[in-house]
């Protein structure tokens, strides 16, 4: 037996987050923060020596460990990661450090105090981590859920003047979506009840039972709609923009980096692993949604005024590629989606941390009370201006080659979804150029000739996320092999292949003529 | 001998403190209408127990004697309590339970 | 390894990719770009203030280094057979997923060793040139580290062997640009062009992005080397459409109708940026990639005749706008679209004019170059400002600029001798080789280029004083002479390339060769003929504004002609009207849409329950009567049901 590396990377921040809780609180007082932070970090050494330890030639699931747990339902506890998961495992691991080094003094304003509201960040990374790790429907199930309750928690007790009414609405989006997977994981226990297996809810056995058409696809619907809500995509997105500008910056970024994640990620996971015929089925209708979302979510950022709302949109936007990426089936697209997953979690973090730390001193989450803090913040306005390249996809930068990869995918599945979601790029070129203008550049205000600019923790919090993109941007390799194996697996699970080139590069065919899709 | 004089005796009796429930606001006056009730359907326990000739009817409405006699106290002393506190035992004026 | 040439479709033979691996001084390659990019890197990660000592040196070092390996690389190459003149150094692989890998390949050919001397010569004289125009500004390190960013993105454009990593360099630049256009980001006109340029560019991306999309579907790969090898054989739709897209990518970074709008506004931006970016190297980034997708263009005719039309299109528009702008730097910016419309119009030409639009791309790089510094240097001497109705006699005070600046005057024009005259007097010979309209348009260019270029002498060093009170003229310092006159020297002398016609064998590899055509009139009256436009073109300046004295503001009742010269043709009011405005709306209308529409809906089916259950609430009403009475009632319709069942 060997080491469970996946049950403690998970447990560390869980159990971490109950010692954070107890705590003793005394005012002023840093203990509780150096705390949760070294929990994080600890946490962050383990699921590094997870993906150190990776075999990428080796199991499509690795560290994987399978005890009974629930025999009358066939429920175990399983957990196992292959390389999209431990990418969503990394990331998890790399962002709760630093948005709790970049959230230092965001929790005292709180309901609750800082010893609650670092125990939640630590118990929503414990959370997060099981679900990127299990291999069971059930138990992915109750961890899905069961992430609501941090990030409700986290919304409504540390928030903004209309924080109970985000809180509030998040949690009903959520809890509408997970009682329609509900009855789809019930579904599922009925279909295998039926099976060769008897009643389980393992991945890989399910995998393998043979579903009725019909049934596979409201099965499907009812895991689909829940991914959808989470991702967000439109039209069920209305919930982000609300949770964000009311969240802390720290809140939002836990809440869209990783947990908007477990959507997309259920999709590869679950929609596609367990209902191939149901995904392609669904093709058409989900990659009209997504290019809607690339769209709207763009246009829609364009004329928002606020600038969490504004980010929240953005990533409408981006969820909308990794959707479309997960969906058109080819390798491209789906490396890609994977990639675009880490890849925007890093870059939506930077941008709503750096523009957390804006808010902060200027008092104003509109981009109509800035102007020209570059003139007295430039490092701020430097950071901000490379997550906001980051975030429009600009080549040397890590997002590009996800998304370029997506487009590429997409493009290949077809011509015109690929053209139509093209546009998006021009898009993220006006949302956050025009942010940075107004914002950034021209006189400075009076209101904001006094500001400081960021502080060495502020830096140190960011510069990982920076250095990151960058790296990742000309280098991604390292990611992308991990990935590529996972994706491969996936797509043979689904039972599609790449499509062949008109005109192969290599050799020459003579069938030239008829050309494209 | 007919079963059917008792029984629409019972009903009689019964209807009268159906209403008298519904009607009345002293809340004495509610609960012996209760009581009535609770006489009435015994008398068509009993009733029936004569005519099938067992005694699962008697010992039932021994068990709704005891019911009655338990909710007698419970019932006097909570309207005893809210009389004190109000000066009256209106069951209109305790209805601050509501929405 | 020899080039091969594969036949294709047409009787045209389009030339392969087909380098042989780097080994040798062109192992080196990798350096060109990494040292600028590691000055830029060490520059922004230290900072404005810890690098201000000596941030110039570090800027200036890194780019004559690159030079000088460019030099060599260069020489090396020239060293080698004609066919054998083309190496590609694997750097390392960017990314793979399924079929499709991208691999950080270096090309270096005889088409980017010129660009490479072109970037770096000309950069590092404009670097130099920086060292005294940005003295007094307290964030030239920073200005210096952006000058390095950009000319590692720009050698990463010309030197990469994949349509991705050409894309790369290619946004790499508009970064560069975007962050030089707004320098100084204080003023919000700086702040609003540098937004302008990179989204105007973005639209142009969407054809490179959609470009590369299309080769990756159709060939699988989007290398030089693989697409080249295969591209005879794909469909002509396909071709058409990647040229089509192509050409688009092109008018962005090229600043060509319709996408031409920024390139005046992108005149906020230092003024050694606008010489370097905006009109030696980054714009000219268009032709380059036309050239460089020969094997695309030339199975395309219809796409050519697109950039033909492109070309021919934005060379008189840039030069109308030339004439009615009193802004010497858009003077100037007008000028580079209107040259580069005709290295476009050459390129557009295939096989027979892509070496003429690389040679006039270069020569217009040493006498553009030349002028935008001139015209900083004037700038610097009438305290910034850039109204030619204030300047006037400043022949006297600026007796370098005024001498250097005439050097590039005369290239431009294409006075006789100069390098100007060798290389537009070759694009309008292939024009009118080809098609008559496209040539008239050449030649009338020619005509009207000479008019605003003597409007803008005559009126800034000619004339009478119309100076601003308290400007006191003085020439510039060495440090931004020198580059002027070494610029001038090349103004004058860049035609040497055309000597035995060598720019045409040498590039003759990447681009094929053309069998020489005919024309119906011999070469040498043809150019009798472009010499005397131009004198038409003088002539008429001279009587026009070099006669009568210049007012000191513009004359506001003018024909419609000039007016609409003057708005720049009415491109930023159709933008504006097509686009801005109509998106403006909609995109308000959208986010009324989302939070009244979407959400809305949302928020009005949860208001809907609220209000449902507020009523039903009522029933609640602590009346323990009314809780009997529906007690009562129900048990009345339980046993009722009861009764009817039974019954029934």
């Amino acid at each position: 037996m060997s080491f469970p590396w996946l049950t403690v990377t998970a447990l560390v921040p869980i159990v971490g987050a109950a010692v954070v809780a107890l705590l003793p609180k005394r005012p002023g007082s840093a203990v509780t923060k150096q705390v949760a932070f070294a929990i994080s970090l600890v946490t962050l050494v383990l699921a590094a020596i997870v993906g150190v330890l990776f075999d990428v030639g080796g199991d499509r699931f690795q560290f994987t460990e399978q005890y009974e747990w629930i025999s009358a339902f066939g429920a175990h506890y399983a957990v196992g990661v292959d390389g999209i998961g431990l990418t969503l495992v990394l990331l998890t691991a790399i962002l709760t450090p630093v948005v709790i080094l970049a959230s230092w003094n965001d929790g005292e304003t709180g309901r609750w105090g800082i010893n609650a509201f670092f125990a939640w960040m630590l118990a929503l990374e414990g959370l997060a981590i099981g679900v990127f790790a299990a291999t069971d429907v059930f138990l992915f199930y109750v961890l899905f859920e069961a992430t609501l309750i941090p990030i409700y928690f986290l919304i409504g007790g540390f928030g903004g003047a209309r924080r109970s009414y985000a809180a509030v609405k998040f949690l009903l989006y959520s809890l509408l979506g997970g009682l329609l997977m509900l009855a789809s994981v019930v579904g599922l226990y009925v279909v295998s009840a039926d099976s060769q297996f008897g009643p389980t809810y393992l991945l890989s056995e399910l995998s393998q039972i043979q579903i009725d058409q019909n049934v596979g696809r409201w099965l499907f619907l009812g895991f689909f709609v829940a991914f959808a809500i989470k991702a967000p995509m439109f039209p069920v997105h209305t919930w982000l923009p609300d949770a964000a500008a009311e969240g802390t910056p720290g809140t939002s970024v836990l809440l869209v980096s990783i947990l908007d994640k477990i959507g997309t990620f259920g999709m590869i996971r679950f929609c596609l692993g367990l209902f191939p015929e149901a995904s392609q089925w669904a093709t058409p209708v989900v990659l009209v949604l997504a290019v809607i979302s690339v769209l709207y979510g763009g246009l829609v950022a364009i004329g928002q005024n606020n600038i969490p709302r504004l980010i929240a949109y953005t990533s409408v936007s981006h969820f909308g590629f990794i959707v479309l990426g997960i969906f058109v089936l080819n390798s491209q697209g789906q490396s890609g989606s994977t990639l675009y997953m880490f890849n925007h979690g890093l870059s939506t973090a930077a941008l709503f941390l750096v523009t957390g730390y804006l808010i902060r001193r200027g008092g104003s989450q509109l981009i109509s009370d800035y102007g020209g803090v570059e003139k007295t913040a430039p490092i701020l306005a430097g950071i901000f201006l490379v997550a906001g390249l980051s975030s429009l996809s600009l080549p040397g930068l890590s997002p590009f080659v996800s998304e370029f990869l997506v487009l590429v995918g997409t493009f290949s599945h077809s011509v015109w979804f690929g053209a139509f979601a093209v546009l998006g790029i021009v898009l993220a070129a006006l949302y956050i150029l025009l942010m940075y203008q107004r914002t950034m550049t021209g006189p400075t205000r009076p209101t904001l000739a006094g500001i400081r600019d960021l502080s060495v923790r502020e830096i140190g919090a960011l510069a990982p996320l920076v250095l990151l993109i960058v790296l990742l941007g000309f280098y991604p390799k390292p990611l992308l092999s991990v990935i590529n194996p996972a994706v491969g697996d996936t797509l043979q699970q689904v039972g599609v292949s790449d499509p062949q080139p008109d005109v192969p590069g290599a050799a020459s065919s003579p069938a030239e003529e008829e050309s494209s899709q | 001998m007919s079963v059917t004089p008792f029984l629409v005796l019972s009903a009689i009796l019964f209807t009268i403190g159906c209403v008298g429930v519904l009607t009345r606001r002293n809340a004495i006056v509610v609960f012996m209408c209760i009581e009535l009730m609770l006489n009435a359907s015994n008398l068509a326990l009993i009733t029936f127990a004569r005519q099938h000739g067992n005694l699962d009817g008697q010992i039932a409405a021994f068990f709704v004697m005891v019911v009655a006699a338990a909710e007698v106290v419970i019932g006097l002393a909570i309207i005893m309590t809210i009389f004190r506190t109000r000066r009256s035992a209106s069951v209109d004026d305790a209805s601050l339970l509501k929405y | 390894m020899p080039t091969a040439v594969v036949p294709s479709l047409g009787e045209t033979a389009v030339p392969v990719v087909d380098p042989a691996s780097a080994g040798g001084v062109f192992s080196l390659l990798w350096l060109i770009i990494a040292l600028p990019l590691a000055g830029a890197a060490v520059l922004l990660l230290l900072g404005n203030r810890r690098t201000s000592a000596w941030a110039h040196l570090l800027g200036c070092a890194t780019v004559i280094a690159s030079f000088v390996i460019s030099l060599v690389a260069f020489f090396s190459l020239l060293g080698r057979a004609e066919d054998d003149r083309s190496v590609v150094q694997h750097v390392y692989t960017w990314f793979q997923a399924g079929s499709w890998t991208v691999d950080m390949n270096l090309l270096l050919d005889p088409l980017s060793a010129l660009f490479l001397l072109l970037i770096t010569g000309v950069g590092s004289l404009i670097h130099i040139y920086s060292i005294g125009y940005m003295e007094h500004d307290p964030r030239r390190a920073r200005f210096f580290a952006y000058l390095n960013l950009f000319v590692a993105a720009m050698l990463t454009l010309v030197l990469s062997a994949d349509y991705l990593g050409l894309f790369l360099g290619w946004e790499g630049v508009g970064l560069a640009s975007y962050l030089l256009i707004g320098f100084w980001q204080h003023k919000p006109s700086a702040a609003v062009a540098a937004k302008k340029a990179f989204v105007v560019n973005r639209v142009g991306d969407l054809g490179m992005a959609l470009a590369i999309m299309l080769m990756f579907a159709t060939f699988g790969t989007t290398s030089f080397m693989g697409v080249s090898a295969v591209s005879g054989e794909a469909s002509q739709t396909v071709l058409t459409v990647l040229g089509f897209l192509l050409l688009l990518a092109a008018c962005g970074k090229s600043a060509q109708v319709p996408l031409q709008s920024w390139l005046l506004d992108a005149m906020e931006g230092p003024t050694p940026v606008s010489a370097l970016i905006h009109a030696a190297t980054m714009v000219t980034a268009g032709v380059y990639l036309v050239t460089r997708s020969n094997f695309i263009f030339e199975l395309a005719p219809v796409a050519q005749t697109g950039v033909v039309v492109v070309g021919a299109v934005t060379l008189l528009w840039g030069a109308i706008i030339g004439c009615a702008k009193d802004d010497i730097k858009k003077v100037l910016a007008g000028s580079t679209m209107s040259q580069i419309g005709y290295m476009m119009l050459a390129a557009g030409f295939g096989v027979a004019g892509y070496a003429f639009a690389i040679f006039h791309l270069l020569t217009h790089g040493f006498f553009k170059a030349n002028m935008f510094l001139g015209a900083g240097s004037v700038m610097h001497a009438m305290d910034e400002d850039v109204d030619m109705r204030h300047y006037g006699a400043l022949s006297k005070a600026l007796p370098v600029t005024f001498g250097t600046f005439a050097m590039g005057y005369l290239a431009i024009i294409g006075f006789p001798g100069f390098s100007g005259f060798w290389s537009k007097d070759k694009i309008i010979e292939t024009a009118f080789g080809h098609d008559m309209i496209a040539g008239l348009a050449a030649l009338l260019g020619a005509g009207v280029t000479a008019f605003y270029m003597t409007r803008l002498m005559l009126m800034t060093y000619l004339g009478q004083k119309r100076w601003e009170k308290g400007v006191h003229p003085h020439e510039s310092p060495k440090v931004m002479t020198v580059p002027l006159m070494v610029l001038a020297a090349l103004s004058v002398l860049g035609g040497v390339l055309l000597l035995n016609d060598w720019i045409v064998d040498w590039l003759s590899p990447v681009v094929g060769t053309a069998e020489h055509e005919e024309l119906g009139i011999p070469a040498l009256v043809l150019t009798l003929i472009v010499v005397a436009t131009v004198a038409v073109g003088i002539v008429i300046a001279w009587l026009t504004v070099g006669r009568n004295p210049v007012p000191r503001t513009a004359p506001a009742n003018v024909s419609f002609v000039t007016a609409a010269a003057r708005a720049d043709l009415y491109g930023d009011a159709i933008n504006e009207g097509l686009f801005m405005r109509p998106g403006d709306r909609f995109v308000e209308g959208l986010a009324v849409f989302d939070s009244d529409g979407v959400d809305g809906a949302v928020n009005g089916t949860a208001a809907a329950f609220g209000g449902l259950s507020g009523r039903m609430r009522r029933w609640q009403n602590g009346f323990v009567r009314s809780y009997a009475l529906s007690l009562f009632t129900g048990a009345l319709i339980v046993v009722l049901a009861l009764l009817a069942v039974n019954l029934a």
